[in-house]
């Protein structure tokens, strides 16, 4: 084979590569969301996360914020403490309220953010105050079932 | 003494496995020892991409499509009886970025480019091509080896990552285009749920490890291979019996390693 | 004989798993000369051959090339020592992936830096020497036999090396490629100033070529002589195989029980 089409053909090869790559990246994955603009990080402390992950989102009215980076348990108050990166295009109040959301019934847990009123900003690293922690199922159905039981009597 | 004989028999296959493991490891850092030659006249290696990568597109481009179609097609299925179709992105996305890439374009791989490597070394070997190359002071690991196993190491994130694309492209296909699940949910979920770091890098990762295992696997059975057409043909079987069971083994041992405790 | 010894061969045995294949082997090889090694099937002659190359140890004595101890070399000292030499392969060992053209231009891309122009010309120059250079743009598989022999002999003598081993050059060749391969042999040596060592056991070719000949039997010399010593010889094993007699010193019968007792049969 001549050595010029060989180059061609292994070049092409090697374009094509990085375009499934980038396909990936961007169509398939969240690189687009991704770095697109500096971050800063916000905390909160949950008495329950229920499954909530690392990397899962954070939402705002739906849209995409921020993603989860760290949960870990504080060993003093026995709560989750969870770390977020989020956009730093967007500030949010003081008194915002974060809790943990589903998507669907049995989907995916991610963060949502309610903003407040107030107009001194939360900046990076502080601690968000009002949490709401993740509804755990079981927990929801005992409370029905003692409900109605209470109706019974 | 039957118990005694299969007792022996059960040594001699322990102590020939063995060895043959240690033999390939040696044979890896040689290859690694006398790869200079693969980049400096880099030529050489792009030849070889030519006859592991490019010759591999079309079988790798086919079989991705119908993965992803088939994906589709019984994920749907399944989905549609929890009523969240709109899911079918994500699974078809996550099963083949994490797994049946990497694995399936493995495993064709090692049909495909492995056993041609294979059959193509033990047959220079039996011809003498490697025993006139050491004669006229030429290496042959250097020469002839190493650029395969560079060729093999490049091109195999290559071909998983065509196939993860085009496979996903399948389950569109039939997701969107035929069964009409929303395309906006279709792509968000799936973006929402792949991430870039954990999913598709540790993918690329994992065929990383394999093109490496495949294309160790398939130059050492050629050069090991007994110079004889049974010895030759013996030899290609091998390199992919052996390459998939390994790729299919390490595919284990990773993905306990990167998707557990997350 | 008086030119100086290129190759000298002393006192060397060689033993495989602990079976002797060559015991005592002595030789030299004067600078100039073509030498035949002959002997039956199996007597060893690929072992020295190979002893020779550098690819194998011997397990007692010394082969000196050019002054310098063969198994003494390191790993660079030999491939520096294989420069020098051209080995012809049994069935040309061409690489089946490269066109006669880079076959022959294989050594001096790997080890010279000349430029391409001058490879072509030294390419043709060599293909010439052989008959061969219409084939220039051929695959080795769409060559004969002989024709692939041949330009594996032009591939050999690509560095002009000072000693060239051939290995079997005659086997499988019909009449006339085997006297196109006999004469190139003959005249390449001439022509290059080298020495030529030809194992083979085809004895009316190499007798017309060569200048000396060595037999081995069992692992070791069992006669030696120039071609019109060994044609007169009266010793039974040589008169054998110069002769191609089926039955003589070495037997037909491979080593085994009695014939009656093997078909059941009591005598």
């Amino acid at each position: 084979m001549e050595r010029t089409t060989l180059d061609l053909w292994v070049g092409a090869f090697v374009v094509g590569g990085i375009v499934a790559l980038a396909i990936l990246a961007f169509k398939v994955g969240n690189l687009s969301s991704y770095n697109v603009s500096e971050s800063y990080r916000l905390k909160a402390s949950f008495t329950n996360i229920g499954g909530l992950k690392p990397t899962a989102s954070v939402r705002s009215a739906g849209v995409l914020i921020g993603r989860v980076t760290e949960i870990k348990l504080n060993p003093e108050h026995y709560e989750a403490e969870v770390t977020m990166s989020i956009d730093k295009r967007y500030q949010f109040p003081k008194d915002t309220l974060i809790s943990i959301l589903t998507s669907g019934l049995l989907g995916e847990q991610y963060i949502g953010l309610k903003p407040g009123a107030e107009d001194e900003m939360l900046k990076n690293g502080e601690m968000i105050k009002q949490s709401r922690s993740a509804v755990v199922l079981e927990d929801l159905i005992s409370q029905v079932v003692a409900n109605k039981a209470e109706g019974v009597k | 003494m039957p118990l005694a004989r299969s007792i022996k028999h059960i040594g001699h296959r322990t102590i020939n496995a063995v060895w043959r493991v240690g033999m390939s490891t040696r044979f890896f850092v040689l290859i690694l020892l006398n790869s200079g030659l693969s980049f400096r006249r880099f030529q050489l290696t792009v030849k070889e991409l030519f006859f592991t990568g490019v010759m591999s597109l079309i079988i790798i481009l086919v079989a991705g499509l119908f993965v992803g179609v088939v994906l589709g097609l019984q994920g749907y299925e399944t989905l549609k009886s929890y009523g969240s179709e709109s899911a079918l992105g994500t699974l078809v996305a996550l099963s083949l970025v994490r797994e049946l890439g990497p694995v399936l374009a493995a495993l064709l791989f090692a049909s495909r480019a492995g056993s041609a490597m294979t059959a193509e070394i033990g047959l220079m070997k039996a011809t003498e091509q490697i025993a006139a190359m050491e004669m006229m002071a030429v290496n042959p690991i250097a020469r002839v080896v190493a650029p395969r196993f560079w060729a093999g190491v490049i091109s195999m994130p290559i071909l998983a990552a065509m196939f993860s694309a085009i496979g996903v492209f399948g389950g569109y296909l039939v997701g969107v285009v035929f069964i009409g699940v929303d395309e906006g949910s279709f792509w968000s979920q799936m973006q929402g749920a792949v991430d870039f770091k954990h999913d598709i890098l540790n993918g690329v990762l994992k065929s990383f490890v394999f093109g490496v295992a495949v294309t160790v696997i398939a130059l050492f059975e050629g050069f090991d291979a007994p110079p004889t057409a049974e010895g030759v043909s013996g030899a290609t079987t091998r390199t992919v019996v052996q390459s998939s069971v390994v790729v299919l083994l390490l595919d284990v041992v990773l993905t306990a390693i990167m998707f557990r405790g997350v | 004989m008086s030119s100086q010894p290129l190759v000298e061969i002393r006192d060397v045995n060689f033993s495989y798993d602990g079976r002797p294949v060559l015991k005592g082997i002595n030789m030299t090889f004067h600078k100039g000369k073509v030498i035949a090694i002959m002997g039956g099937s199996g007597c060893g002659k690929t072992t020295l051959f190979r002893l020779i190359g550098g690819a194998l140890k011997p397990t007692k004595g010394q082969i000196i090339i050019d002054g310098q101890v063969m198994h003494e070399l390191d790993e660079q000292g030999l491939y520096a020592m294989r420069r020098k030499m051209g080995v012809l392969f049994q069935f040309g060992a061409l690489f089946t992936d490269m066109s006669v053209y880079d076959n022959v231009a294989f050594q001096m891309r790997e080890h010279t830096d000349l430029p391409e122009e001058m490879i072509h010309d030294l390419v043709m120059m060599k293909l010439h020497a052989v008959g061969l250079r219409g084939t220039h743009a051929l695959m080795p598989a769409e060559l004969s036999g002989g024709m692939a022999r041949r330009v594996a002999l032009a591939r050999t003598v690509a560095l002009d090396p000072m000693l060239i081993l051939y290995d079997e050059p005659f086997a499988g060749l019909d009449p006339i490629s085997l006297t196109a391969i006999g004469n190139s042999i003959r005249r390449l040596n001439n022509a290059l100033g080298a020495t030529s060592v030809v194992v083979t056991h085809d004895v009316q070719e190499s007798l017309k070529i060569v200048d000396y000949i060595y037999f081995i039997a069992d692992g070791i010399i069992v006669a030696e002589g120039t071609p019109a010593e060994i044609q007169a010889s009266d010793k039974p094993f040589v008169h054998q195989f110069v002769h191609g007699e089926m039955d003589g010193p070495v037997p037909f019968q491979y080593p085994c029980r009695d014939y009656n007792q093997d078909l059941g049969v009591n005598a």
